[in-house]
């Protein structure tokens, strides 16, 4: 760097924070490589009549085999459908969601389970619930005056 | 008493802090009003028919504090700087007032759907919930208003450039047109935001509208505003704190350095925000991490210079040791404490935002309180009490008067420090361990959990404390003006000498036209082709609605 002088005592600390800042990324790509990704282009939906393009399917769970499941959750103006999703411990969920009207958002307590809802979009994610009981699931992006009425659980029931 | 060359500027900047603190002192009400309702004790009620809604609170808060506060805040923060450390008069001082008008017309017209009930969307405005046009116009207003004074401090920088060839730009005056010169640029997404979407949009000549575009330009400048916020106490940390604690800037080409480094990284990063959003590549979402990795660097860099700058305060005031230094710390002057309290909390705000921006631990407490708590450790501590800290001296120093009260001003700070750690702390854990929503009417909420009741009972607590303590920043400001006595003498505006001279600074730490080249380089790379995608595809379909 022409002409710039650094304290050397300064330029351990900038080493030191670019250590620290490619560790993180590296633990952060590692875990993404291997464990939890985002939602991406899963599905754009066809929004205007008449059109082609992709349909959400009615709201419904479905089972696709021996512990898989799809769930199809449409969230609207104050709800979720459907709100209440029983499946057997040791179960593999992929849930779709979308939005029938404005923003919602989708966050199962106790998993990683976090997504956007968007008017037109499939947001799309997969999660293995291994542990019976009760996963309570919130709206958290405002959407309106019964922006807080608006939840739902997965039952997970043990297999016995 | 010698003569003021700048009255013109100062009654400028008065005008923008005036409107400012008006703007606060609106907004704060509403804060202890969400932390009481979330334990049961609503109080909106007792306002009806007034403010119709918990959400028309909320927004209010988010307006009136994060945009409004700011926004005329720094703009006329920003004037006063760019004058005194230039020692020249603004070359065009009608651009500057002209743009204090428009921001204060768009101020009017954003408060009347505001206040009417009919622009209750939150802060974030995201579409499909529909504002009345006013709200976004008003906005917009606002936003062109701070442009156009931005560029009456360019001709009054290019004016000094031109008489001063071959001199270093002082750091203070360089600092203050960087951050406008930032904003500006980072804007353009809420622009395009505003004049192509909503406001055609909510006026009726399109009928729908496209929410994941919107929700994109609108994080094109939402992550880069918060360094807009922040860049102006970071003139005050490197150009004028040293100062009041007694040092030195210990290196000014570095302190450069870091300013150029938050233009170049600051706006290529807002995918951060969108994580948990369908419809955009994982791929980009990486790349804005990778980026935003890089523009904590700077910050960083920018703790090494001002402690140590710092440090060389502590030292030449007698202070020994390895830490014992900081004790000799002028901590008796408000300004002081409120600027170096506000810098201790950034460490953890900013250890807070590393995870936020890391990619899929961030679905861990995306949209949860944890934000809130982030939040107000960054915005609301970190930038609002250095505010605080700089008022200290500038009200003083703009009205003639002495601080009414040191003392009470030590407490108003230490009271904002007490109340932040329980209101923050609580509303980390909350987000973290039990993923409890932010910005919702939890209070009713069917699924409020008893095991939730003590965290946000320590967060009202914190929030009540908060509240305090502003009101009393408010009597102390009001004291200064109205109550105080004539200063004994004129004050100045702390100017922090450079360890070693600026003049030895190298020249490519203060030429523009390559660092622009880069910011917008980066930005073409980083936002143009999923922004390109998102325009490819785009979708006017979803009707407004009014969900309130």
């Amino acid at each position: 760097m022409n002409g710039l002088r650094v304290d050397p005592y300064e330029r351990g600390w900038m080493i030191a924070s670019g250590i620290i800042l490619a560790f993180f990324l590296l633990a952060v790509g590692v875990s993404a490589y291997h464990g939890f990704t985002l939602p991406g282009h899963d599905e754009r939906l066809e929004t205007s009549p008449g059109g082609g393009g992709a349909r959400f399917p009615e709201p419904a769970v479905v089972q696709r085999g021996p512990g898989r499941y799809d769930v199809y959750m449409r969230a609207q103006i104050w709800a979720f459908v459907p709100n209440e999703i029983k499946i057997p411990a040791g179960s593999t969920v992929t849930f779709h969601v979308t939005s029938a009207d404005v923003l919602h958002g989708f966050l199962i307590e106790r998993t990683n389970i976090n997504l956007m809802a968007l008017p037109g979009q499939v947001s799309k994610t997969t999660a293995r619930f291994d542990t019976p009981g009760e996963y309570r699931f919130f709206c958290h992006e405002y959407c309106g005056l019964g922006h807080q009425i608006m939840w739902g659980k997965v039952i997970v029931e043990s297999r016995s | 008493m010698p003569e003021n060359n700048f009255r013109l500027e100062e009654r400028l900047t008065a005008w923008h802090i005036g409107i400012a603190l008006g703007a606060l002192f609106v907004g704060t009400w509403f804060g202890p009003l969400q932390v009481l309702e979330h334990v049961g004790i609503d109080l909106y009620g007792k306002l009806a028919p007034g403010i119709k809604s918990y959400y028309q609170g909320l927004t209010l808060h988010g307006v009136l504090n994060a945009l409004v506060y700011t926004t005329f805040f720094i703009t006329g923060f920003l004037t006063f700087t760019t004058v005194h450390s230039l020692k020249t008069r603004l070359r065009f001082p009608w651009v500057n007032i002209l743009g204090l008008w428009l921001m204060a017309a768009g101020l009017l017209m954003t408060a009347v759907p505001l206040l009417l009930d009919n622009a209750t969307v939150l802060y974030t405005f995201y579409p499909p919930l529909q504002a009345s046009a006013l709200f976004y116009i008003g906005l917009t207003l606002v936003v062109v208003g701070s442009w156009v004074e931005g560029f009456g401090l360019y001709f009054t920088v290019a004016a000094w450039r031109a008489t001063h060839q071959g001199e270093r730009t002082p750091f203070i005056a360089f600092g203050s047109v960087l951050t406008m010169a930032m904003w500006q640029i980072a804007s353009l997404g809420i622009a395009a935001e505003m004049l192509v979407l909503l406001i055609p949009w909510s006026l009726g000549w399109v009928r729908g509208t496209d929410p994941l575009l919107a929700r994109t330009l609108f994080w094109f400048t939402g992550h880069p505003i918060v360094y807009f916020w922040l860049l102006p106490a970071y003139v005050s940390w490197y150009g004028m704190l040293p100062k009041q604690a007694g040092g030195k800037l210990f290196s000014d080409p570095l302190a450069r350095l870091a300013f150029w480094l938050f233009l170049v990284l600051s706006i290529p990063v807002g995918l951060h925000h969108q994580f948990a959003d369908p419809g955009i590549s994982p791929t980009w979402k990486a790349v804005h991490t990778l980026l935003t990795y890089g523009v904590t660097f700077p910050s960083l860099l920018t703790a090494f210079t001002v402690i140590a700058s710092l440090e060389l305060g502590g030292r030449a005031r007698g202070g020994k040791g390895l830490f014992a230094w900081v004790c000799k710390l002028p901590w008796q002057d408000p300004s002081f404490s409120a600027q170096a309290l506000a810098m201790a909390t950034f460490a953890f705000g900013g250890i807070g935002g590393i995870i936020n921006a890391s990619y899929n631990v961030d679905l861990v407490v995306h949209n949860t309180l944890w934000i809130v708590g982030h939040f107000h450790l960054t915005l609301a501590t970190t930038v609002v009490l250095s505010f605080i800290g700089i008022t200290y001296w500038l009200v003083p120093k703009l009205s003639g008067k002495e601080l009414w009260s040191a003392r009470a001003a030590r407490i108003q700070v230490w009271l904002w420090i007490v109340g932040m750690l329980p209101f923050s702390a609580s509303h980390h854990l909350l987000g973290l361990r039990y993923g409890v929503p932010r910005r919702t009417m939890l209070g009713t909420a069917p699924y409020l959990s008893l095991e939730w009741n003590p965290l946000l009972l320590l967060a009202a607590l914190g929030g009540v404390l908060l509240w305090a303590s502003l009101l009393l920043y408010f009597v102390i400001v009001l004291g200064t003006m109205f109550g105080s006595r004539k200063a004994a003498q004129t004050s100045e505006m702390p100017v922090a000498e450079a360890l070693v001279d600026p003049s030895e600074t190298p020249a490519w730490l203060d030429t523009w036209t390559p660092w622009l080249i880069v910011t917008i380089l980066l930005i073409l790379l980083s936002y143009g082709p999923p922004l390109a995608e998102l325009v490819r595809n785009v979708d006017l379909s979803s009707p407004g609605l009014r969900a309130w």
